[in-house]
Formats: structure tokens, C-alpha cells, sequence
């Protein structure tokens, strides 16, 4: 069985939720080979970093360099392949981070790549079968993975519970003599935070949600209307601010804003991982959606089967007889 | 400046319920409505634009079929001048990497400035662009959300967490995965359409692209799908029945009771 590494990120030398997550996918790849973390960085981050994973992990790879201080795909790629031995198995994030890095790492080193795994059901002689999603989050495939020349899995953030890891005193190895001269044709510039909107998402208590469902942008006034008879207000899916409809600061999601409403009204949303990926704090959803089959009635509380554009303005009036009333 | 834009015809999901099949072994393929993978056509929209502030010109491929030369020439209807089609048998079944094998062994017999891909398919994994990039020993960006001309070089913002950008700096010639939102993409009406209706597309096999058939297509492929089920995500939501009335009354009596209502 080849050797399973564990590609951790980090941020102020804290390491990212994912390296629990790995040390639970590599159980379910081989319960008897405890993975290798590989940390790159540079400086107190990254040693602090390494003394942390030595919590949860038996070995720790360490790579110092000054142009590793900032993640570069393109120079951690070339610092992995001066140390990974041949046939390895690299368990990495899909995240922004992963989806640059994992292509380009697979066909240096001549193996297998899947991508976004949500769960792995174990090895058949040399094979691997994992579970992916396609037609966001609509279908789920079987994949099969030939590990004979290795592989690359990166993993969907939050897809994998972390196990209680028994506490492992891990060793640290300084691998940063192996790698050579590092320089890139991709350059790190500056990180542009994201502009606040005029209404702050993140903190409303009611959020009316909407998607591709809403069809068009003169709709908007639908749902803003029902956020205004609820006290809430709206916020949105990827499509909608795709196509311009919404600003980028109302979009929920993984390259959006984290929510943590009381009450979550998703109406005309799918319901993909990287939109529930924003919401926290398990809000009370109701899901309404004209498709009996989206995923997002796997995760609503309460779900009904019809035409945004035609329930949402009756809601609307009903509640706003009931405030009336009161 | 000269720019290639790597395209696949996926099953539309606006204009389709993807459902599986009776075998359970595939999408339920009859009557399916196929179009440009969304991320693809940003893509091209963006290549256009490009060249038509540098000039240059946008050409459009792809690996498939017959089936596959409607979304070329729809491209070409939005502006695109050219348009190849990678098709032979042997190239059926390929994974990621074998479809990059043949996009880079394109690349090689050609010269463009920029390669834009989509960040991922509809059916697809995210992988292409980064796999022909490291193929061609080009750099790569991912998840490109702007892209400005500099002289020899781009800067092009990604998108990462919490809707923050990372800007970078990159060297020609360069492969980038263009994310949805870059751009609007412009309306392709029937009469553009009709204009390319015609027109024929060249379509490249194994020997004119020079790539050994065991390389690529199935039996290389070191990664499969096998089938597709349905996933089972949670318990499930309760869904509300009887009459709209109805309906609407008890979304209001739970919504007040989580407190969304006072």
C-alpha cells in the first residue's frame, strides 16, 4: 500500500479544518497507514503549524522557504515533488487553494486525479471508489481510481466528520533542504477584501434567499417584498449575482458571505453544497422550489413544491393581514 | 493576440430534469437538451472581448463528435473566427487527463498567446485547465474573475473565500479557468446562427494530432465513473401539502414560531 500524505493549509499558523478531515479519509482509504501531514510556509506560522498538527499527527513534513510564505500552487507543486516518493496518495482541500493546485500536481507526478470526493468507500485490489457530485449536487457518481501510479483526491471541505484522532506526539521532519530554487510565472499581487453592501447579510435574523428561480431581475421585487413583511432581507444564490441582479455583497455561499439567520427562506435555490456551505448556525429553512427533486428539500426543514413567482407575493399579503391583525 | 478557448457540450440543467436512467447506470440520455457548458461561454464572451480591444482572434475546441459541432458554431455565431473539433474513436472514455493529453497535443501543432478553459463542467471535475497547463509547462490560474492586458503578461483576479479576490500577476502564454460572473455574455440570436450554419468545421484525428491512441480514451483512463444514483443528502424536509391556503397558513405558524415572526 502506498504512502497517504495530507496536504494541510494554514492561516496565522493555525491549520485548517480540513486536516481533520484527512486524518478521516485516509482511515477510510487504509485504517493501518496513518497519513503524513506536509505543511509549507515560512517562519513562526509555519512552526507553530507543525506543533499543532503534532496533536493528530505521527509525522510531520515541514518545507520553510521565504517565497512559501504566501500558498502559491505553482511553487508548493514544485516543493511536493521534490520530496513525495513515487506512487504516493495526496489527500488535499478543494478549495480555491486545491482547484489550482491539484490538476497541474497529478500530471507531474503521473497519477490518478479525482476531484471534489464527498465520500470514499474503500480500495478493490488497486482500485479506489469514491463518491462525487455532478449537476451541482443533482446526481452523485461511483468513481473508480486507479491508485497504481498514485494519486491526487482532493476532498470537499466539511464532506468528511473528523474521527477522534488518538493524541499521536508526532515527529516534525525539516524537509526544506530538498527543494531547490523556487521561482514562479504566477506572482502573488494583494488580497482585495470584499466591499460591504448596503445591507449586512450576516447579520439579519430572516433572510429571504433566492435563485435561478426568480428567472428575472424585475422579480426581485417579489422577494424584497416579503422580506419587508417579514423584517428580514434578501439575499441570494450565485446566479443571481451572475447575472447582475443582486450586488456580490447579498450573495451566500462559499465565495460569498457566512449567514447565521434564525429563519431561511430559499426560494427558487437548488440547493448546491457551495451555497449551504454559507449558511450556519442551523437556521429553521423552508424550502421553495417548482423542482420536487432539488437537493435543497434534502436539507430544508419544511419544503413546498411550487412556483416561486406565484406563492411568494401570496405569502406576502397573508403575512401582512396577520401583522395587521395583531 | 491569440487566444484558443477549450469548450463541452453538457446537458443543459435549466432546460432538463437530469434524472437516471432505467438501468440506473447513466442520466436518463432521450430527449436530453444539450448546450455550452455555462462556465465555457463566460469563457469565450471574455476571449472576445479581449481580442476585440488587442486584436487577435478567439478560437473554439473541443473533444467529441458530430453532436459537439453546435456549440462550436454556436461560439462562432458569438464571434468566435475558428473552430476544431478533436474527434476519433480512440478518444472515447477519457478522464481529465486524457482530454488535456489531446488539448495540449492541439496546443503544440498551433501557438496561442492565452488558453481559457471553464472552471469546471457540469459533468466534469475542475481539472482540464490546470492538467493542460502543467502539460504544456505553462502557468495557471483558477477561478479567474477579472482579467486586465499588461504588456506580456496578465493581472487577473481569483476568486477565494468570503468574496475577497487574489489578485496575481501571470506570463504569457498562460492557461486560465474563467469562473461565471467575469462578464455578460452576449445573446447569440438564430440569425448568427444561421450565418455559421454552414460552415464546415475541421476535425482533427489521432495521427493528424500525433498523439499515440493507448495514451488517451478509455483504457488510459485512471479515473471512471461507474454509475449514477441519486445522492441522499439528510432526513429530508417536511413538505408541506394541502391547499395553497393552507400551505401558506402553516408557513407562517412555523415561521412565527422560530421566532422569524413577531
Amino acid at each position: 500500500m502506498a504512502r497517504i500524505f495530507a496536504y494541510i493549509t494554514h492561516k496565522g499558523g493555525v491549520p485548517d479544518d480540513s486536516a481533520a478531515e484527512f486524518l478521516a479519509a485516509a482511515k477510510m482509504i487504509d485504517p493501518a497507514a496513518p497519513p503524513t501531514a506536509i505543511v509549507t510556509g515560512f517562519g513562526a506560522d509555519l512552526d507553530a503549524v507543525s506543533k499543532t498538527l503534532q496533536d493528530t499527527y505521527g509525522e510531520i513534513w515541514k518545507i520553510s522557504h521565504e517565497a512559501l510564505a504566501y500558498p502559491n500552487a505553482e511553487l508548493v507543486r514544485k516543493a511536493l515533488l521534490a520530496i513525495l516518493p513515487s506512487a504516493s496518495i495526496v489527500l488535499l482541500s478543494h478549495s480555491h487553494f486545491g482547484v489550482d493546485l491539484a490538476p497541474g500536481l497529478s500530471v507531474k507526478l503521473k497519477a490518478a486525479a479525482a476531484s471534489d470526493v464527498v465520500a470514499i468507500e474503500g480500495l478493490d485490489g488497486k482500485f479506489l471508489k469514491v463518491v462525487r457530485q455532478e449537476f451541482g449536487g443533482l446526481m452523485s457518481a461511483h468513481v473508480r481510481c486507479d491508485l497504481s501510479t498514485g494519486a491526487v483526491i482532493s476532498l470537499r471541505p466539511g464532506a468528511f466528520k473528523p474521527v477522534d484522532a488518538a493524541p499521536a506526539r508526532g515527529t516534525v521532519v525539516d524537509k526544506s533542504s530538498e527543494i531547490g530554487a523556487l521561482s514562479a510565472r504566477r506572482r502573488y499581487l494583494e488580497t482585495v477584501i470584499a466591499e460591504v453592501g448596503d445591507v449586512d447579510i450576516s447579520k439579519e435574523a430572516v433572510l429571504v434567499g433566492i435563485g435561478r428561480g426568480i428567472q428575472e431581475e424585475g422579480n426581485v421585487a417579489i422577494a424584497q417584498e416579503l422580506a419587508d413583511a417579514l423584517g428580514g432581507a434578501v439575499s441570494c444564490s450565485r446566479p443571481v449575482v451572475d447575472a447582475k441582479w443582486l450586488p456580490r455583497s447579498r450573495q451566500v455561499g462559499s465565495s460569498g458571505q457566512t449567514v447565521k439567520p434564525k429563519v431561511y427562506l430559499a426560494c427558487g435555490i437548488s440547493g448546491s453544497f457551495q451555497h449551504l456551505a454559507g449558511i450556519k448556525g442551523s437556521p429553521f429553512m423552508v424550502a421553495i422550489n417548482k423542482n420536487p427533486k432539488a437537493p435543497i428539500f434534502q436539507v430544508a426543514d419544511a419544503g413546498i413544491v411550487a412556483d416561486i413567482l406565484e406563492f411568494l407575493p401570496e405569502l406576502t399579503t397573508k403575512i401582512r393581514e396577520t401583522v395587521k391583525v395583531k | 493576440m491569440e487566444i484558443l478557448v477549450c469548450v463541452k457540450r453538457v446537458p443543459d440543467t435549466s432546460e432538463n430534469e437530469i434524472e437516471l436512467n432505467r438501468a440506473g447506470n447513466d442520466i436518463e440520455r432521450d430527449d436530453l437538451v444539450y448546450s455550452v457548458n455555462e462556465w465555457d461561454n463566460y469563457a469565450v464572451e471574455e476571449a472576445l472581448q479581449i481580442v476585440e480591444k488587442y486584436g487577435g482572434d478567439v478560437t473554439v475546441v473541443t473533444v467529441g463528435g458530430e453532436d459537439d459541432e453546435e456549440i462550436l458554431r454556436r461560439q462562432m455565431a458569438m464571434g468566435a473566427k475558428k473552430s476544431v473539433l478533436l474527434s476519433d474513436a480512440a478518444f472515447e472514455g477519457s478522464d481529465g487527463a486524457g482530454i488535456a493529453t489531446l488539448l495540449s497535443a492541439f496546443v503544440r501543432k498551433n501557438h496561442y498567446d492565452l488558453i481559457l478553459t471553464g472552471v469546471q463542467a457540469e459533468d466534469g471535475a475542475a481539472q482540464v485547465g490546470g492538467m493542460l497547463a502543467a502539460m504544456l509547462d505553462y502557468p495557471f490560474a483558477s477561478l479567474v474573475t477579472s482579467i486586465e492586458v499588461l504588456n506580456g503578461k496578465l493581472k487577473v483576479s481569483r476568486e477565494i473565500e468570503g468574496g475577497n479576490k487574489e489578485m496575481n500577476e501571470i506570463d504569457l502564454p498562460c492557461v486560465l479557468s474563467i469562473q461565471t460572473g467575469i462578464n455578460e455574455p452576449r445573446y447569440v440570436g438564430m440569425r448568427g446562427i444561421r450565418q455559421v450554419a454552414s460552415l464546415e468545421i475541421p476535425a482533427l484525428d489521432a495521427s493528424v494530432l500525433a498523439v499515440d491512441p493507448a495514451s488517451v480514451g478509455k483504457s488510459a483512463a485512471k479515473v471512471q465513473r461507474m454509475d449514477y444514483f441519486v445522492p441522499a443528502l439528510g432526513k429530508g424536509a417536511e413538505i408541506l401539502g394541502g391547499s395553497r391556503e393552507e400551505v401558506i397558513d402553516k408557513v407562517i405558524e412555523l415561521v412565527k414560531a422560530k421566532g422569524g415572526l413577531k
